[in-house]
């Protein structure tokens, strides 16, 4: 087994693991968490396809890796982006009313619903 | 089986249980220091790959700075967790779980099926190394073959910037984000605040110097300066500036605003935008390093920082 | 081994495709630091230069072969990025630019920069010219990368506009629609690495020759679509886009709903039918046309059901946008091989037509809200009298979705039904007509609410704007009029498909969906119909009551099941559904 094929697993887990989060968690934090860890995955899915593409003295290939370090400051634009939103959330409608009823039904409540 | 093999297998359980401690357990603060620990991980797994640079990036950017906005949010969120929704019933876990893994499943087919011998733009990425004069591949990818992605992607920087401030309350625009933070000017954090900003800025600067031909650049040095600022900040030894500061906002643009200008350069003087001369591309491309760095670093502390809550003068 | 490269090389005046892109991003970073104060300014010395570069385009693409291509940075791919526009970006950038302007002159008195006021206005126009800006990156991007930029860029200049005003819902909406949209970014990005593994470039045109039928790509395919399906809100993945779009300022709205799903939805279209068009075999399509079904039927009822205005706009958007999903069948045939352009120019026209009409329909909207104070579609009577212009503006953008001649609904319906019979797939055109109907029923009912007679005028509490209300008409004007244009220059039409004007036959095709709208309407909507104190009405409910009880009834059915399906752990399971959906029944196709 070499690294690939034992990253590459590895990789494909991270997915999984970060989805399962994603579906199943209630809080936004949570799921801000396991967006993360989905993203790391797939960023990880590109270090592997750039490890078989190593060659003329580049141990890795210098396109996805380029590719990953882009995708990893948009995901961590993400991150902080949906995170100022959570915390103005619960500042704005309190602990109280965190999973009260929208206008729109009875479940756009992304931590209820 | 090697040696070497033995220890990726080993990283490779390790990363995975963390992953699925940090979705399962209860606490969502532990989660984010599960978060964490996994980022510093999975960083070990871009070195075992050999990607140096993304390593860089993803301890810094992805588990560091990432960690702690998560850990700082998980705080601030830790009193109302026992009244939030419940979890979802054990049919849906279920179900979730199984998709979940069937996903995980047909990427791993995926990944092991791609062909051999793997296509490849290494070759093509050193052998056109020449045109720029720097030697770190990766550098050249962002600086100059994909130069468009990396400045829309400074764009995407400042529109978070922009989200995050527009949360603010009508009363606190144009003033200063997050809370203004009291330490003992004698304590701990002050004294580190001290100690590490002059050595934290040397190496900010020397990765972004050195990422011409080594690993490292811009994105690497400005998270080593964002978090020499935070430090400062949370030391109570400076303030965040307020957000209608033009200087501050000067700052913000200054990285993609220097990138605009010299590829609109190589449109009017040169063969193409985005288009460096080969006789002035590194110095151009160190230039538009430091601005981008300045930008980066100060984007990423106010990201963290968060909205506007004080008015400037107190 | 692979066919040979095309050979690529910068055409002359593609220079314009550049500056397409960097003059609103150059206006982000000046408005951003220039100041509140000046940020409306910028937006406004912007939009000339922006429409001049459209038309630019737009008149030099004939001249060019249909094409245009520039390298960035002179590096050809796969090392560099190319831009490339044929006529469907041509158009596409020209009807933005078009729905952008008339924006903005909407949106220049609600978001003037004041002393009081800085934090909105500063947000609004920075965000318009990045939502421009990205868009036009969208529609010329050469790269499936620079594409997942742009399309991050999109999301992050839409999701603050969301939550504008600062309430706690609209929060809570901004917030779910950041984190679908994650999800499904992460998707498309997955199925762009496998891409790259397989073929070691993510340039479009150097795929198109070299993808195959191969389980990779085939699983790519899944991944990519169903991210951009998440994006673009495609039943049952739409959970986040009623509260979205019905909870923004008016404004931005006409932006969200008219623009902003149509970036990942032109995504789609670059994927299917320029990276890989041997791919799909007959199921997928025919999967995706049946999710468009599902969601005209499901949120076209939902629509009905609505008290309030604004949603019940979005959750029209959400019918139209699985119309737009109707192309696909029909543009790929029976033998899942791309077989013409025809159904896709219809697709692609009936994009353009909701953009500019449901644009205009969410300001005219946006200026009844303003006027009444309120918009619930039982307290409009009498609106008519009181702000005409706002309700002309909505019954033309209306009247233009509804497929009135000479409006681009009613070439892209004519289109699309042709390829349906001339394909065989006749199931396809039941929807189409059916889809024409359900708007037909909203369109009526909102209109027979504020055609009738008050019983005492209406005190507006602010006063119409003339300048608001000419933009909306301007845009609904425009739908309605886009049966003109020379297409043919731009999109794959048939010889002699020009339209007959105002003919006997052609009247008819408006009038009968609108009476079968009409019957859905009284049928469907649940609140006190405008005439229900009336003789007729009440002979009519004599004859059609008990009927009604059980339409209701059904209504209110589809209506627990549509929140049922919007829940956050339902969507997203059918979210992984769907890839699996996708992958297996392609799997299946060319085995």
């Amino acid at each position: 087994m070499s690294a690939v094929t034992v990253f590459g697993l590895c990789a494909a887990a991270a997915v999984g693991v970060g989805l399962y989060g994603l579906i199943t968690n209630p809080q936004p934090l949570r799921k801000i968490i396991a967006f993360n860890l989905l993203g790391s995955g797939v960023f990880l899915l590109f270090g592997i396809i750039g490890r078989r593409g190593a060659a003329a003295g580049s141990g890795n290939d210098p396109v996805p890796q380029a590719l990953v370090i882009t995708g990893v400051v948009v995901a961590f634009s993400a991150t902080a982006l949906a995170i100022a939103l959570t915390l103005r959330l619960f500042e704005t409608a309190g602990s109280m009313t965190l999973r009260s009823r929208a206008p729109t039904g009875p479940n756009s409540d992304p931590s209820a619903g | 089986m090697s040696i070497a093999t033995l220890f990726e297998i080993v990283l490779a359980a390790v990363v995975l249980g963390l992953a699925i401690w940090t979705i399962t357990v209860s606490e969502t603060y532990s989660a984010a220091v599960g978060f964490v620990a996994y980022g510093l991980l999975v960083a070990l797994i871009w070195v075992r790959l050999d990607a140096v640079d993304v390593a860089m990036t993803e301890a810094a950017i992805g588990g560091g700075l990432g960690g702690i906005v998560l850990l700082g949010a998980a705080a601030r969120l830790r009193e109302s967790e026992a009244m939030t929704a419940e979890r979802p019933g054990r049919v849906v876990r279920l179900c979730a779980a199984a998709l979940s893994a069937s996903i995980a499943m047909v990427l791993a087919v995926a990944v092991l099926i791609l062909p051999d011998p793997a296509p490849t733009l290494a070759p093509t990425v050193i052998s056109n190394a020449g045109a720029t004069g720097l030697a770190n591949p990766v550098t050249n990818v962002l600086m100059a073959f994909r130069a468009m992605d990396t400045m829309l992607e400074k764009v995407v920087l400042m529109l978070a910037i922009v989200g995050v401030w527009s949360l603010a309350s009508d009363q606190a625009w144009g003033g200063r984000p997050g809370p203004r933070h009291e330490a003992d000017p004698n304590g701990v954090l002050a004294f580190l605040a001290r100690l590490t900003p002059p050595a934290g800025i040397v190496i900010g600067i020397y990765l972004l110097w050195t990422g011409a031909d080594h690993p490292g650049g811009a994105f690497q040095g400005g998270a080593v300066l964002a978090s020499m600022w935070l430090l400062v900040i949370m030391a109570g030894l400076a303030d965040t500036p307020p957000v209608s500061s033009r200087s501050l906002r000067l700052i913000l643009v200054a990285g993609p605003g220097v990138f605009l200008v010299v590829g609109l350069g190589g449109l009017c003087f040169g063969p193409a935008f985005l288009a460096y001369p080969v006789a002035f591309a590194k110095p151009l491309i160190l230039g538009i390093e430091v601005a981008m760095t300045l930008t980066i670093a100060a984007t990423l502390a106010l990201l963290l920082a968060g909205a506007p809550e004080r008015s400037a003068t107190r | 081994m692979p066919p040979p490269a095309p050979t690529l090389t910068t055409t002359t005046g593609s220079v314009l495709l550049v500056l397409s892109i960097v003059v609103p991003v150059a206006g982000v970073l000046l408005a951003f630091a220039l100041g509140d104060r000046y940020c409306r300014l910028v937006v406004f010395t912007v939009m000339p230069f922006g429409i001049a570069i459209a038309a630019a385009i737009l008149m030099l693409l004939p001249l060019s072969e249909g094409h245009l291509v520039y390298l960035l940075g002179a590096w050809p791919p796969p090392l560099g990025v190319a831009l490339r526009a044929d006529g469907l970006s041509a158009v596409m950038l020209a009807t933005v630019a078009i729905v952008i302007c008339a924006v903005a002159i909407f949106a220049a008195t609600d978001f003037r920069p004041t002393e009081a006021k800085t934090r909105a206005p500063f947000a609004f126009w920075i965000l318009l010219l990045a939502i421009w800006g990205a868009l036009n990156t969208i529609f010329v991007g050469g790269d499936l990368f620079t594409l997942y930029v742009a399309l991050e860029l999109l999301t992050f200049a839409a999701v603050p506009l969301v939550s504008l005003d600062g309430r706690a819902e609209t929060l809570r909406s901004a917030l779910r629609y950041l984190l679908f949209a994650l999800l499904g970014s992460v998707l498309y990005l997955s199925g762009t690495a496998l891409l790259y593994g397989l073929h070691g470039t993510l340039d479009i045109l150097l795929l198109s020759h070299r993808v195959s039928v191969e389980p990779g790509a085939l699983i790519a395919a899944a991944l990519m679509t169903t991210g951009l399906l998440a994006k673009t809100a495609l039943f049952p993945l739409h959970l986040w886009l009623p509260p979205a779009h019905a909870g923004a300022p008016a404004a931005a709205s006409a932006i969200l709903s008219g623009l902003v799903v149509k970036g990942s939805f032109f995504i789609l279209l670059r994927l299917w039918f320029d990276v890989m068009p041997a791919l799909p075999g007959f199921a997928v399509p025919q999967l995706l046309a049946a999710l468009g079904a599902g969601a005209i039927v499901f949120e076209s009822v939902v629509a009905l059901r609505q008290e309030r205005l604004k949603l019940l706009i979005a959750y029209s958007t959400l019918a139209q946008i699985g119309y737009l999903f109707l192309m696909f069948p029909l543009a790929f045939g029976a033998s899942g091989r791309l077989e013409s352009g025809q159904a896709l120019a219809g697709g692609l026209l009936q994009a353009i037509s909701h953009a500019t009409a449901k644009a205009a329909m969410f300001m005219a909207v946006g200026s009844i809200y303003g006027g009444l104070g309120h918009d619930r579609i039982t307290g409009l009577r009498g609106v008519a009298r009181a702000l005409p212009l706002s309700v002309l503006a909505f019954a033309l953008g209306g009247i233009a979705l509804m497929g009135l001649q000479p409006s681009g609904a009613s070439l892209a319906k004519e289109l699309l039904l042709q390829k349906a019979m001339s394909t065989g797939q006749w199931w396809w055109a039941i929807v189409l007509q059916a889809g024409g109907i359900f708007t037909a029923a909203y369109v009526v009912l909102v209109l027979a609410h504020a055609l009738a007679p008050a019983d005492e005028p209406i005190a507006l509490i602010s006063p119409a704007s003339r300048s608001r209300d000419l933009a909306a008409l301007a845009l609904a004007l425009c739908s309605l009029s886009l049966g003109l244009m020379p297409w043919e220059h731009y999109l794959p039409l048939p010889h002699g498909g020009a339209l007959k004007l105002f003919d006997l036959d052609a009247l008819s095709k408006f009038l009968l969906p609108a009476m079968g709208g009409a019957t859905l309407a009284i049928l469907l909507s649940p609140w006190p119909h405008p005439l229900a104190c009336s003789a007729v009405w009440k002979n009519l409910m004599r004859v059609l009551g008990p009927f009604r009880r059980t339409c209701l009834g059904f209504g209110g059915l589809v209506e627990r099941g549509d929140d049922a399906l919007r829940q956050w752990p339902a969507a997203s399971i059918s979210l992984v559904v769907v890839t699996l959906l996708l992958a297996a029944s392609m799997f299946a196709a060319n085995s």
